[in-house]
């Protein structure tokens, strides 16, 4: 085989990468999943392949992560979205680490040794707080774009605490601080806070720390903030959003012997 | 991808006399019920059954009705209309979903046996607070609404070491409730009858042990999800020659199975320990679910729960009492975590599953940094699960499964 495919079916977006048999990125792509994975899957692979210059014939390897990975009828195996972002991370970071993944509705906090072996995961209590569908919930109570947050929360110069426990309660307490006064980027700088302190509670983040994930990905202010918090230069690879894809994309590499 | 095909869980032979005696047993309490006679005891699960059964009470564990209502997945009809009443959905599922049953007039059991209509009318109720608060709010909820004596064994909570006043003050406390109970029974107490239902229960309990036990072998003869269902004579008919039959029977299936070396999961790879509650309504699913991952789950808190060791009809009182508070939910966590450890070593287990249950803190054993603990003391990953005994609105599918087929990759890919 030529071609390693990875195709990451998350709660929010789909991501696509190819591979060839050095492990270079061909191509990858990104699309929103919808409420039909299957075609999510398709429309990745298919922009993917585009990115690429080149359609992968049937002899590429494909295997399916994330929420949505049984969805996809043109891989040929499937495993969790877990163990592919360990493998992505560890590919980009080969040391001992903890990797934080924040994605569109769960956090992943992964803990890697120095062989690249998981030696635990967990992942967010029940609630979407302190991922991207947190992110989302209070951006649009307060009629801001997604893609503004990251802006707005450099601009802000205080440190407004809000909770992390409840998506729902977080936006009440926002009608609170808006009440209040608060300007609308400290607030923002406050929900980034939340999702750090979430992280925060789910894992005591001893040694090096990776973070990826969609969220991490459009918001590189809010890896500052955890850097701050924890004290300690935050390590993030090259397409932090697809390095779930792209850990299944190594998998299917290392199945072919590569 | 090539469509799967469904597991085959495998049929236990012994199952349609387990189904028989459990029959039996709800036809006879039902007819007690209409009639009158004999009396008849709620009792709570590891509560003074012995002592009840001696005294001619029939014994109705409304913790069993709970499991019901969760394994046939109708719990969440009833939970909300104990909500309703201001029973939070927060406490206990079982008594949610049992009250949330009896106010509605409904229940699966009606369903599973024709001509019972509701759960047997009480005349007394029995609790021991050994398992948790809940049972004395539940039993009291009865208490009110039938207008029946409840009566209370107060025990000690996380114990480690077992002291003489810890049981001194329940033998007390049982024996304190003689009067009242030979008066509603309408029977005097008698010694030998006890002891010998003591015995019963004893030989019984001996033999669920073994039952247990077979799973020291590998491949394991049993699952877990099938050990909860197979628990319902330990749990509703111990003191009774049926239940000690029933699992001669089940035992002996059992070793066959070892011979042949004829495991519950084929192709068995992996062994775990369960931790706590079973997700009632689940069991099929997620038995299919671990057969498919070629992994085991075959040993658990929750089963070896009904091992009461002490048991010795020459010292009724005290030796019933004492096997009623060494169990596992009444100890510390020391206490705790060293006989899990015990379990890891004795079963040969690979991995740690904690079910955290949402409305059960008492069996839920993950919050107090117990998996962080034992990850490091025995070198053994865990894994926590969010669920509920029986409120499924606690229980997320998508990320329990994926939680576990991850932890499953994760033992794949150890040395």
């Amino acid at each position: 085989m030529n071609y390693f495919v990875g195709i990451d079916v998350g709660a929010s977006t789909t991501k696509a990468i190819i591979l060839d048999k050095n492990a270079d990125v061909l191509g990858h792509a990104v699309v929103n999943s919808g409420a039909d994975f299957q075609r999510a899957s398709q429309q990745a692979f298919k922009k993917a392949q585009e990115q690429a210059k080149r359609k992968i014939p049937n002899n590429g390897f494909i295997i399916a992560t994330g929420y949505g990975r049984r969805n996809v009828p043109f891989a040929q195996i499937t495993k969790t979205e877990i163990s592919c972002h360990a493998k992505g991370s560890y590919f980009h970071y080969p040391h001992a680490h903890t990797l934080i993944d924040i994605g569109g509705q769960d956090s992943k906090i992964i803990r890697i040794n120095d062989s690249g072996k998981r030696t635990g995961f967990k992942m967010n209590r029940k609630c979407a707080a302190g991922t991207g569908a947190f992110l989302e919930e209070i951006a649009n109570r307060l009629c801001i774009k997604l893609d503004k947050l990251n802006r707005l929360a450099e601009q802000s110069e205080k440190n407004i605490p809000i909770g992390s426990y409840c998506t729902v309660f977080t936006a009440t307490e926002i009608l609170t601080k808006i009440r209040e006064g608060v300007e609308v980027k400290d607030l923002v700088k406050g929900i980034f806070g939340s999702v750090v302190k979430r992280a925060i509670e789910m894992d005591p983040l001893e040694g090096e720390i990776v973070m990826t994930g969609g969220v991490v990905a459009h918001n590189p202010f809010l890896v500052k903030m955890f850097e701050k918090k924890l004290e300690r230069k935050i390590f993030v690879p090259p397409l932090p959003q697809i390095t779930g894809a792209f850990g299944a994309a190594l998998f299917a590499l290392e199945a072919e012997g590569g | 991808m090539s469509e799967e095909k469904r597991p085959l869980i495998k049929k236990i032979k012994a199952t349609g006399q387990m189904r028989k005696i459990m029959a039996d047993y709800f036809y006879e309490m039902d007819r007690a019920s209409k009639e009158g006679s004999p009396k008849i005891a709620w009792c709570t699960s590891v509560g003074p059954a012995e002592l009840l059964l001696s005294l001619g009470f029939l014994v109705h564990y409304p913790e069993n009705h709970g499991a019901l209502l969760g394994a046939t997945r109708t719990a969440n009809e009833y939970i909300p209309v104990a909500n309703a009443i201001g029973y939070s959905p927060d406490i206990c599922s079982y008594l949610t979903s049992d009250i949330g049953s009896f106010i509605k007039k409904d229940t699966p059991l009606s369903r599973a046996y024709e001509g019972i209509e509701g759960v047997p009318k009480p005349d007394v109720l029995v609790y021991n607070t050994n398992q948790c608060r809940d049972v004395q709010d539940w039993f009291s909820w009865y208490a009110r609404e039938l207008n029946v004596p409840a009566l209370g064994i107060s025990t000690y909570r996380n114990i480690g070491e077992i002291k003489d006043y810890h049981l001194q003050s329940i033998v007390d406390q049982i024996k304190g409730m003689i009067p009242e109970l030979e008066k509603i029974s309408g029977n005097k107490f008698d010694l030998d009858k006890y002891k010998e239902i003591l015995s019963l229960s004893k030989k019984c309990t001996e033999l669920w042990k073994k039952i247990l036990e077979a799973n020291t072998a590998i491949p394991a003869p049993l699952s877990f999800f099938d050990a909860t269902i197979h628990m319902g004579p330990a749990v509703v008919l111990r003191g009774s020659p049926q239940a000690v039959e029933y699992y001669e029977v089940l035992l002996q299936e059992l070793e066959e199975r070892i011979v042949q070396k004829d495991g519950a999961v084929e192709g068995e790879k992996y062994r775990l320990y369960w931790e706590g509650m079973p997700i009632w309504g689940k069991l099929r699913d997620l038995a299919e679910f671990f057969i498919q991952l070629q992994t085991a789950v075959i040993a658990s808190t929750y089963c070896n729960s009904w091992i009461f060791d002490s048991f010795d009809p020459d010292d009724p009182f005290m030796s019933m009492v004492r096997a009623y508070t060494e169990i596992f939910i009444v100890r510390d966590e020391n206490y705790k975590e060293k006989y899990i450890e015990e379990m890891v070593h004795k079963y040969r287990i690979n991995g740690l599953l904690f079910h955290d249950a949402k409305t059960c803190p008492n069996n839920s054993n993950n919050r107090y940094g117990m998996p962080e603990r034992l990850e490091k003391k025995l070198d053994l990953p865990t894994l926590t699960i969010n669920g509920d005994l029986n409120d499924l609105r606690c229980y997320s599918e998508e990320q329990a499964k994926t939680n576990i087929e991850a932890f499953v990759e994760q033992l794949e890919a150890s040395p």
